[in-house]
């Protein structure tokens, strides 16, 4: 091996950036060390907010403009990159680092085809003439594995699918061999089964050209998958860092055994098959089909859920598990009738609401309420929690006293502070503000509480106690629940039967045990082969 | 996307119905007598009565509506009642300066609100940011033919660069016409200017803070690359729909600027009119302005294709 070889690509020292004045904290990073070698994949993990990207951003010299290094280096292959002027940064930029992103869906300038786009990096960085360039993009798009390279090169990026686009952005990153790739949570927006090849992907074509992967993620799934080295950040300083197989079972800092602990198993918990409660939700042969509107063309049909027969009891949690546009969010919609279905029935109780006018369905709305996953965009940003949390049931007649006392009580279940009515949501966290959307649903005393992907955008922390507080109400209230989530192992922790779908068709359903332990459905052996490090029993740490 | 074409040609139809009746409502319900105008201040009520049965204005209001319609749909526009011409001979005339007012100010406006936006978006908050955001308020409320008397004080009469009024055709003189070009298009292009930057600036700031703008940086393309070729592309569609909403602004300013500067357009054609209750050459003026809007922001709806591939009729 050469001297280079072992040189570390990356090396980042004592780096601090700061927070502009007003911020929560003083430093985004503060004093942050750790090295990337080549033929290297380094994880940094940590919870929003804990400076992972920042960290990503400052090495590519693409921090925003009110974020700035205040101490440290960051060498590339020796080069202090800080210290670079801004034309040697754009030099380097694809040639010696290159980065991906998290959204595929919008990475991508949608008005230039996906050739066009990666042509762009060579033009730019090399003398190439336009055939050699051509014929280097086409290898590329093969070594990604994209069919038809020819096609792919002309297309555009709508009219791709996003783990499709996120090869194009791995092409793009690699076509000119740099030796570190940074790599910001590229498969946190991708279905399960693509994130399992473009991580696979990803590790292939690293290991072959010896690249130093900086690796991004909240999931330690995924770092069990992928990473060799991990290091795990907590308000933008370095909590602890060593090899893969050391930090997830014999972490030493508290904080790191405390996020282990929060990742929710992929063994199902045994609550034992109850069938004694009322049915409060039935649905049968539930149907929605989308018709397109075309004057002479053909009509676009897209049957988006077909023949879904469910049923959940009081005091249970059905599941809904599936990927992007399997039709899961489409079926809860169509029980809380936010939108129409066009077949099938839904039984709420002994009520059928599939069919009924808007006007005689009213009473019935309270029966079923919905957490939706965003808590961001989910609440009015300019009226107060209280307010937000007592206009459903005022809607049905009750007093505003008697509504807020209810809300005061409910504050406390959700256990926050019952004071902070009178606050707005901006005020609140993401898991804060998930509460206050349960407490909102619950504040009209629904039968039925569906969660369509509530914990999703949350912090697995939080989401652990997200997940415990929809539990632990569902047992006080004894409700029924559909939990509407793409994530097994948040559906292995919180569901006595799962439903999984596939292409708008429930291709498997029946108790979380047994769709866990001996799945039958192939659809749904290959979503469990999929799940990011479903080979790793992810400890509980007394922290 | 022909039958997009063909679907919205067709809805042009309705548009043109309902102006038509508007219009000729409105002329025959407002008070002013075009007889009394032609016969002058001295005629006699039966001289007056006489000139009314020629022009068929004693017709029942229905009746000639449909003697009109009938007369434009086979392409018949009608006799000017005042400028002894048909109205087709007259539009004819007159059309050429209007055209050339609106082609002038179209370029100039858009080759230079555009990268006025886009530089003012790239340097949000900057001096010339503001300077850009000033202007435009300006633009918007100065009247234009405050802005027109001003021009002409200022380069015609004090710096005696370019002449204050008149038209010479294109044909006859090529520079003489663009001299006297100058100053109407400037005039009507400060409100053109004033919107279309900031609706630029708007779009841009907006896209600027997209994804594939942060990808192409990291590409390591350099800042005018990522302005020009990935950013303004994106930002075109709102920018186009302004602009073919603004030919609406284009027209009704036409017809002060073309006052101000004594330009013989339609713009003049419609005030003479107006002033003379000539009803057939107004009908045919505003039925004209309305073809070209429609037609105009046809052609917008059209080109976005151009700029954006996911947009398919």
């Amino acid at each position: 091996m050469s001297t280079e070889a072992k040189q570390p690509v990356l090396e980042v020292r004592n780096l601090s950036v700061a927070l502009p004045k007003g911020g929560d904290r003083v430093h985004a990073v503060e004093k942050v060390s750790f090295t990337v070698n080549p033929g290297e994949i380094v994880c940094l993990v940590g919870e929003s907010g804990s400076g992972k990207s920042v960290i990503a951003f400052t090495v590519m010299g693409l921090l925003a403009k009110a974020l700035k290094p205040t101490s440290g280096e960051i060498l590339l292959q020796g080069e202090n990159i800080l210290a670079a002027s801004e034309d040697r940064l754009r030099e380097l930029r694809c040639t010696r680092m290159s980065m991906i992103f998290q959204e595929p869906m919008t990475a991508l300038n949608p008005v230039m085809t996906c050739g066009d786009q990666i042509d762009e990096v060579l033009s730019t960085h090399t003398q190439l003439d336009a055939a050699t360039r051509k014929a280097k993009i086409i290898a590329i798009l093969a070594r990604v594995k994209l069919p038809e390279p020819e096609r792919i090169y002309a297309s555009f990026p709508h009219q791709l699918s996003g783990g499709q686009r996120q090869r194009i952005m791995i092409a793009m990153a690699l076509v000119l061999d740099p030796v570190l790739l940074i790599a910001d949570e590229p498969t946190t927006a991708l279905d399960v089964t693509t994130q399992a090849e473009i991580l696979k992907l990803v590790a292939e074509l690293q290991a072959g050209q010896g690249t130093g992967v900086l690796f991004i993620t909240h999931d330690f799934g995924v770092v069990a998958e992928i990473a060799h080295r991990v290091a795990v950040l907590r308000w933008g300083e370095l909590v602890e860092m060593g090899p893969t197989e050391q930090i997830l079972s014999r972490p030493v800092q508290g904080y790191t055994k405390m996020l282990i602990s929060s990742v929710p198993s992929i063994t199902p918990v045994h609550r034992g098959v109850r069938r004694d409660g009322t049915t409060i939700l039935r649905t049968e042969k539930l149907g929605k089909t989308y018709t397109g509107n075309a004057f002479f063309q053909k009509a676009r049909v897209v049957k988006a859920a077909v023949d879904v027969d469910l049923d959940i009891r009081r005091g249970e949690t059905l599941g809904i598990v599936g990927e992007s546009g399997s039709g899961k969010s489409t079926v809860a919609r169509c029980i809380a009738r936010l939108i129409d279905p066009t077949e099938g029935k839904v039984y709420i109780g002994d009520t059928e609401i599939a069919t009924m006018s808007a006007r005689k369905l009213r009473p019935h709305r309270r029966r079923v309420q919905i957490v939706f996953q965003d808590p961001y965009r989910s609440m009015n940003p300019r009226i107060t929690v209280g307010d937000f949390i007592i206009e459903g049931p005022m809607n049905f007649g009750i007093g505003r006293q008697e509504a807020m006392a209810r809300a005061r009580k409910l504050m406390e279940t959700v256990r926050l502070d019952p004071n902070a009515l009178d606050r707005f949501p901006h005020q609140f966290s993401g898991g804060q503000r998930q509460r206050i959307c349960i407490a909102r649903a619950l504040a009209m005393e629904p039968e039925l509480l569906i969660a369509d992907e509530a914990v999703s955008a949350l912090d697995v922390s939080v989401q652990k106690q997200v997940l415990e507080l929809l539990d632990e109400i569902r047992v006080r209230l004894n409700l029924a629940v559909l939990f509407i989530t793409h994530d097994l192992r948040v559906a292995a922790q919180i569901c006595d039967y799962v439903a999984v779908m596939s292409k708008g068709r429930v291709v498997e359903y029946g108790s979380a045990e047994q769709v866990f332990g001996s799945p039958k459905a192939d659809y749904t052996k290959a979503l469990f082969a999929a799940a990011p490090g479903r080979h790793w029993e992810f400890g509980k740490f007394a922290a | 996307m022909i039958d997009f074409i063909a679907r919205r040609l067709i809805a042009i139809i309705p548009v043109l119905a309902v102006v038509a009746i508007f219009v000729f409502l409105m002329l025959r319900l407002t008070p002013g007598d075009p007889a009394a105008v032609i016969a002058g201040d001295n005629a006699t009520s039966d001289q007056i009565a006489d000139i009314r049965t020629k022009l068929g204005l004693d017709e029942p209001i229905w009746t000639q509506f449909a003697i009109w319609i009938g007369n434009v749909l086979q392409g018949n526009f009608g006799e000017s009642f005042f400028f002894k011409k048909t109205v087709a001979e007259l539009i004819a005339q007159r059309v050429e300066p209007t055209l050339a007012l609106a082609i002038c100010t179209l370029v100039f406006a858009v080759s230079l609100s555009v990268p006025i936006g886009v530089m003012a978006a790239y340097r949000q908050g900057s001096l010339l940011d503001r300077a850009v955001m000033g202007f435009s308020v300006l633009g918007f409320s100065v009247p234009g033919f405050v802005i027109g008397y001003c021009l002409i004080y200022v380069f015609a009469i004090e710096l005696g660069w370019l002449p204050v009024q008149g038209y010479v055709r294109i044909g006859v003189n090529f520079w003489q016409f663009l001299e006297r070009m100058v100053l109407p298009s400037l005039t009507l292009s400060v409100g053109f200017i004033a919107l279309i930057s900031r609706i630029t600036r708007a779009s841009v700031l907006e896209v600027l803070n997209e994804d594939y703008i942060r990808t192409a940086r990291a590409k390591g393309l350099s800042n005018r690359v990522v302005l020009m070729r990935h950013a303004l592309r994106n930002a075109a569609v709102p920018i186009l729909t302004v602009i073919g909403l603004g030919i609406a602004i284009l027209i009704g300013g036409a017809v002060v600027t073309e006052s101000v500067f004594g330009l013989p357009g339609l713009g003049r054609l419609t005030v003479e009119a107006v002033l003379s209750r000539d009803f057939p050459t107004i009908q045919t003026v505003i039925l004209l302005f309305s073809v070209v809007y429609v037609v105009v922001n046809l052609l917008i709806d059209i080109s976005y294709t151009l700029f954006d591939p996911r947009i398919r009729y």
